[in-house]
């Protein structure tokens, strides 16, 4: 049995004068959750609509199972798709939504009205089969719409956003109950969303788009605390980018002369040479503030807030460039304008955009 | 609460007085003249008969009914297949052009349409332009007889009322949610079982109303027929105005227009009961 059940082969697609994909290289194993993970405008759902066929690629292929099936239109194609707008059929109760696909394929009556059944029973929606949409609320739309592409049993269930028009809540529910059903069913789930959380939520891995290729391929770990480039180390985890120079290389570890001072890094099997331009991505939570300065950078305190239960505490390095650190449970003494040195722990700085 | 319920049914008052004066008073009228008795010359006398009644029963007025209804339901289902694909891929064009389609469609109705349809006698008179065309290209050797002939009342028709059936297909397509259509191809639809699963039925009270809107028009325009057909092709329109006028028989003339408003009605209700269709759109 083939393992890939899609592969994307130099997807490349434009709109008008804008190029939306440059060449999207994509393997998906069978069974896997995959998120695709973007500002909006960065291609995603072009990139979703060109595997459900109702885009076409300028260039690249798309493989199903290893068949191409780039030119077969969505009707033709094994996959389903659940859209933003749920794109429920207005003049059919929720029965006749879910059983939409069975009865284009002759299923016997009995057979589709079991089958819609079990589904409604699998969203909890059970007595819901005579409702029209209109009587639903966005939560029971969003079920049913699942429903209706699964009951197809496709080989692959694209979701474009679905959670988006929801409220937090249930939002957070509905990624349980999601990652819930595609574990129980064991059919790959294509997810998109513009929420790194909710894409490490649910995700096995995260594709991370930005301006129509892939930023990087990965588990939620190796995104959010391996980020390749600079893009993913922000848009995923908030991060700091700091540019600086190698001052020198000690054993798995390198001293970086940034604008603030010196600061350490694990090389991570990187090959550094002194003197070498790097940039490192430090997140906010993991830079901390020492008023004695003992060690490390120096900078200034601009800005102080509280967000959440957390502070927010905005350096301003010598050049103009600002860090952000947030920490829960912070000692309220620190004011603005006071200069401070600050420091992270060798592990923490990542080094990106290597090529 | 009371008080403002009643400050609402006065302000609706009028009308209330308007429809009365103008809809059911006339219609009161043309019923209860139907019944009365023809005056030789002018006038009636109002003297309770069902002669007008049996006098329809007339192999030569049934024929005109029977001519009548051929003509509505030819030139609504031809309105309906031409009109319904222009107004749907009308809804589909860009904004800058639809406002352009909406343009030329309109223009025609700045001149008369009376007018406009003797612009086609010239069309398809013997000596006309068409068959100087076909002759000139050499498809016909002799100028075909177009003018005063069924299908040239047919063309009439369909000129004079595809516009109706254009923009109330529109107006329904322009609603119609594209993502539907995805959706409904994403589930394993083809593109002609999408259009008669989903687009058919969710345009479908915009064909509806531009079905009526066209079919009630063509049962009485007599001035198609009477300019396009000459005296060949008698529609119910012509007849009741011809008994109007020059029969000067009002009382015929009313019963006629009685059951041509009757058959009217009940072909509506049986094509509303047929297709399940509650809700028109901007009629009723």
């Amino acid at each position: 049995m083939e393992d890939n059940v899609l592969e994307l082969i130099g997807i490349k697609k434009h709109f008008q004068d804008v190029e939306v994909l440059e060449g999207i290289d994509l393997t998906i194993k069978r069974g896997e959750f995959i998120t695709l993970l973007g500002a909006s405008g960065c291609g995603k759902t072009t990139t979703l609509r060109i595997i459900a066929g109702l885009e076409s690629p300028d260039e690249g292929r798309v493989l199903l199972e290893g068949q191409d099936v780039t030119d077969l239109a969505p009707n033709q194609r094994d996959v389903n798709t659940v859209f933003q707008n749920y794109a429920l059929f207005p003049h059919m109760n929720v029965a006749d939504n879910i059983g939409y696909g069975l009865k284009l394929k002759k299923v016997p009556k009995r057979e589709i009205r079991e089958k819609v059944s079990s589904m409604l029973s699998l969203v909890q929606l059970e007595g819901y089969e005579k409702r029209r949409p209109s009587e639903l609320s966005g939560g029971q739309r969003q079920r049913v719409a699942i429903a209706r592409a699964l009951v197809n049993n496709p080989k692959i269930l694209l979701l474009d956003e679905p959670l988006g028009a929801l409220d937090l809540q249930l939002r957070r529910a509905m990624q349980l109950e999601l990652k819930r059903l595609q574990k129980k069913l064991g059919i790959t789930f294509i997810y998109i969303t513009h929420d790194q959380e909710e894409a490490i939520n649910m995700s096995d891995r995260i594709v991370v788009m930005n301006q129509g290729i892939c930023e990087q391929i990965g588990t939620a770990d190796e995104i959010y605390n391996h980020p390749r480039t600079s893009y993913v180390a922000v848009f995923v985890g908030n991060a700091n980018i700091i540019s600086g120079q190698v001052d020198h290389l000690a054993g798995d570890q390198a001293v970086v002369d940034t604008c603030g001072g010196k600061a350490l890094v694990n090389t991570d099997g990187v090959r550094l040479q002194p003197k070498e331009q790097v940039t490192l991505a430090v997140r906010s939570e993991h830079i901390e503030l020492d008023e004695n300065c003992g060690c490390g950078m120096k900078g200034q305190i601009a800005e102080k807030n509280y967000v959440g239960g957390m502070h927010r505490i905005v350096i301003a390095l010598p050049d103009g460039s600002r860090l952000v650190s947030s920490r829960c449970g912070m000692d309220s003494q620190i004011e603005v304008g006071q200069e401070i040195c600050f420091r992270w722990n060798s592990s923490h700085g990542v080094l990106v955009d290597r090529g | 609460m009371r008080k403002k319920r009643n400050w609402w049914t006065f302000t609706v008052l009028p009308l209330y007085a308007f429809t009365l004066i103008f809809v059911a008073g006339p219609l009161v009228y043309m019923i209860a003249l139907s019944f009365a008795s023809n005056r030789e010359g002018y006038g009636v006398i109002w003297r309770f008969t069902a002669e007008n009644y049996k006098r329809l029963l007339d192999p030569l007025y049934l024929g005109t009914f029977a001519q009548s209804l051929k003509l509505a339901f030819s030139s609504t289902a031809a309105i309906m297949l031409l009109g319904y694909p222009f107004g749907y891929f009308m809804a589909k064009l860009s904004s800058k052009w639809k406002k352009r389609m909406m343009l030329f469609l309109t223009i025609p109705f700045w001149v008369n349409s009376l007018i406009r349809l003797y612009g086609w006698i010239i069309i398809l008179q013997t000596k006309g332009t068409l068959n100087g065309v076909l002759l000139n290209l050499g498809l016909i050797e002799k100028p075909l007889k177009l003018l005063y002939s069924y299908p040239a009342v047919l063309t009439g028709m369909i000129y004079t009322l595809l516009p109706f059936m254009i923009l109330s297909v529109y107006s329904s397509a322009e609603k119609l949610d594209w993502s539907l259509i995805e959706a409904a191809r994403d589930l394993g639809a083809n593109a002609v079982q999408t259009f008669f699963t989903i687009t058919l039925k969710l345009t479908f009270p915009g064909l509806l109303s531009g079905m009526i809107l066209t079919f009630i028009p063509s049962m009485g325009l007599f001035f198609i027929a009477d300019i396009l057909g000459g005296n060949k092709i008698v529609l119910v329109g012509s007849l009741i105005q011809d008994q109007m006028t020059r029969g000067s028989n009002w009382p015929f003339a009313a019963a006629l227009a009685v059951v041509l408003t009757v058959l009217t009605t009940l072909i509506i209700y049986i094509y509303r009961r047929v297709t399940h269709t509650s809700e028109l759109e901007g009629l009723y």
